[in-house]
């Protein structure tokens, strides 16, 4: 691609030596953006909108199947109605990963949304480049790790269906870029979600390529902020219940100072809070290696990082230390695997457990008369181990469970198989042995069976990806 | 020496990544912290967990947030999409390792993390219509 932020750029918000903030206004697609408007009064430099876990990707890709047009997170007008205005204000940027598989329908969306709202002279960016779904066939013979599943070493020929998508974890290079070209919003695609955070920092600090400290330190900032919630008294396990207004959490604020010492806050009037343990438990949150954090940008050791509780609600990190990036980006390629499809019954007091596991039985007897071939099984006791599993421990036959509720779940080749199989549930609310067997509400075994996808992932060469990564930058008119 | 379950003496949080979960628990002091690093060892957490995790589990220190990182491999049905379990992301799984009980001295014996106090909840409900 040939981008390299400029040792100085130009054209930031920040006036030289300021400290920047950056807002997390968004964790998954599906969040709320009520959020936005908080953030907003607080005056944040930048709002970065991070929509994309594994498992939307699996989503986007569902509904690209069935519209072209799609395959973006359809929240994002949403979002960036409440934003943009702010935006053409010319006090904040806004950097949403909402692009998913399609960030070039995300940014028609987010040009149309300009436009009904008046708000001609925005410039729309768009980081295209992470899908390479076209070019799996040529990188697999090209990149030095053949495209073998980075878990179990199997080679790419190995992938069990066609590829249904396939995207590389792209760094924060090309959203500088887009800054550098005077974006108001930057669409992205698949971007390692802390690279959206580190990429304002490095546009306004002016932090080169190689300054792996200061790297680690925005890419801990990205990391802490990601999630949302997360960090600011969401997901927390320790006195959780303390936590202030939890149904009006706020999202999180960085405010990072040039040599990348970043404090952890969130809108004053709000409820959530900001301590030393809300900020470390998201520090290891789908953390491996702690002392080597691989991003795209910078192999982060999060152990060096020293937090410091300021109080009211502000935590300073700094210290982290960083070292050159590995030559590679982490892709994500999805496959078909099957179709599932679920049902759950529940029952009651006496002997629970066993009437849920005898009608486990009757099911998969029934389903097996029925001629329907199933090629996996799952069935959850709830209230006994559906959850803990093992770590449950053995039901003491004294202190039985007062009420049982069986989630029956499994997979088939065939969609409509899958379906039918629901069905050999419906007639044992009458004809089954156990007593006491209801339905749970509409989930009696009806559903539309729902796809299941496995995902391969795999190590690519960055070499062979910064080629086709490509930054477009559009006015409204 | 005593026993005590690890929800006692800790913090956790789960992640996912593809058919990875890694938990990480969190103790609240130094005394703590060695503790923890003692007892709760990789072997230790894979035993827990026994069928549910099909890999292998990999233990990480993080001493500057007194905390340890289990990687657990094969621990999600075969990852988030792929899962048939209504938990595919592992969310619950941090709760799951703080059953685990390990050796504390005596005097650690009956320490006890506060239990929730829901009386705001209770208010919010108890107001609702239908009550």
């Amino acid at each position: 691609m040939g981008v390299a932020p400029p040792a100085r750029p130009r054209g930031g918000l920040i006036v030289d030596g300021r400290t920047i903030r950056i807002a997390g206004g968004q964790g998954f697609y599906g969040d709320t953006p009520r959020s936005v408007a908080g953030l907003l009064a607080e005056g944040v430099d930048y709002l970065c909108l991070e929509a994309l876990a594994e498992l939307t990707l699996a989503i986007l890709q569902k509904d690209r199947q069935r519209d072209e047009a799609r395959g973006y997170t359809r929240d994002l007008p949403l979002y960036l109605g409440a934003a943009l205005p702010a935006v053409a204000e010319g006090g904040t940027r806004v950097i949403p990963t909402a692009g998913g598989i399609n960030p070039t329908a995300a940014a028609r969306a987010a040009i149309d949304t300009a436009r009904a709202l008046g708000l001609t002279g925005l410039r729309i960016a768009t980081v295209l480049g992470d899908d390479i779904m076209g070019r799996l066939p040529d990188l697999a013979a090209a990149t030095s790790s053949g495209l073998a599943h980075m878990e179990t070493g199997e080679a790419f020929d190995a992938l069990p269906a066609e590829p249904l998508f396939a995207s590389a974890y792209l760094g924060a290079a090309p959203i500088v870029e887009a800054l550098r070209q005077g974006a108001d919003v930057v669409i992205t695609g698949r971007v390692a979600d802390a690279a959206l955070f580190l990429a304002p920092c490095i546009f306004e600090h002016g932090w080169a390529a190689d300054d792996w400290d200061r790297l680690a330190a925005g890419t801990l900032v990205g990391h802490l902020l990601e999630c949302s919630g997360q960090s600011v008294g969401g997901n927390f396990s320790g006195e959780w219940w303390t936590v202030p207004h939890p149904w009006d959490l706020p999202y999180p604020i960085a405010e990072v100072d040039p040599d990348g010492t970043a404090v952890i806050t969130k809108p004053a009037a709000s409820g959530g809070r900001v301590d030393l343990d809300t900020v470390r438990h998201q520090l290891l949150y789908e953390v491996h290696d702690p002392a080597a954090y691989l991003s795209p940008d910078v192999v982060s050791d999060f152990t060096s990082a020293t937090f410091t509780d300021l109080g009211g609600d502000r935590v300073r990190v700094e210290g982290v230390r960083g070292r050159a990036a590995t030559p590679t980006y982490k892709a994500l390629i999805a496959h078909h695997v099957g179709w599932a499809g679920e049902a759950r019954v529940a029952f009651g007091w006496p002997s629970a457990h066993e009437k849920a596991r005898a009608t486990a039985a009757i099911f998969a007897r029934r389903v097996e008369m029925a001629g329907l071939p199933v090629d996996e099984w799952l069935f959850e006791y709830w209230g006994v181990d559906a959850l803990g599993g093992p770590t449950a421990g053995p039901v003491d036959p004294e202190h039985e469970p007062p009420e049982v509720v069986l989630r029956a779940a499994w997979r088939c080749d065939d969609r409509d198989v899958a379906a039918r199989v629901g069905r050999e549930m419906v007639p044992l609310t009458l004809s089954a042995p156990p007593a006491g067997l209801t339905g749970m509400g509409r989930s009696l075994g009806g559903g539309r069976p729902s796809e299941l996808l496995g995902i391969w992932p795999a190590l690519v060469d960055k070499a062979l990806v910064d080629p086709g990564v490509r930054v477009t930058v559009e006015e409204v008119v | 020496m005593a026993r005590l379950a690890l929800r006692e003496i800790c913090g956790y949080r789960s992640g996912d990544k593809g058919d990875i979960s890694n938990v990480a628990i969190f103790a609240d002091d130094d005394a703590t912290f060695e503790l923890i690093r003692r007892e709760v060892t990789a072997e230790r957490v894979k035993a827990h967990f026994g069928a549910m995790v099909r890999g292998e589990v990999v233990r990480y220190e993080a001493p500057n947030v007194w905390a340890l990182n289990f990687v657990m491999h094969g621990a999600l049905g075969g990852g988030g999409p792929r899962s048939l379990r209504a938990d595919n992301l592992g969310k619950t799984l941090g709760g799951a390792l703080v059953r685990l009980e390990i050796e504390v001295p005596d005097e650690w014996a009956g320490r006890r993390r506060p239990r929730p106090d829901l009386a705001w909840a209770d208010a919010i409900l108890d107001a609702l219509p239908g009550r």
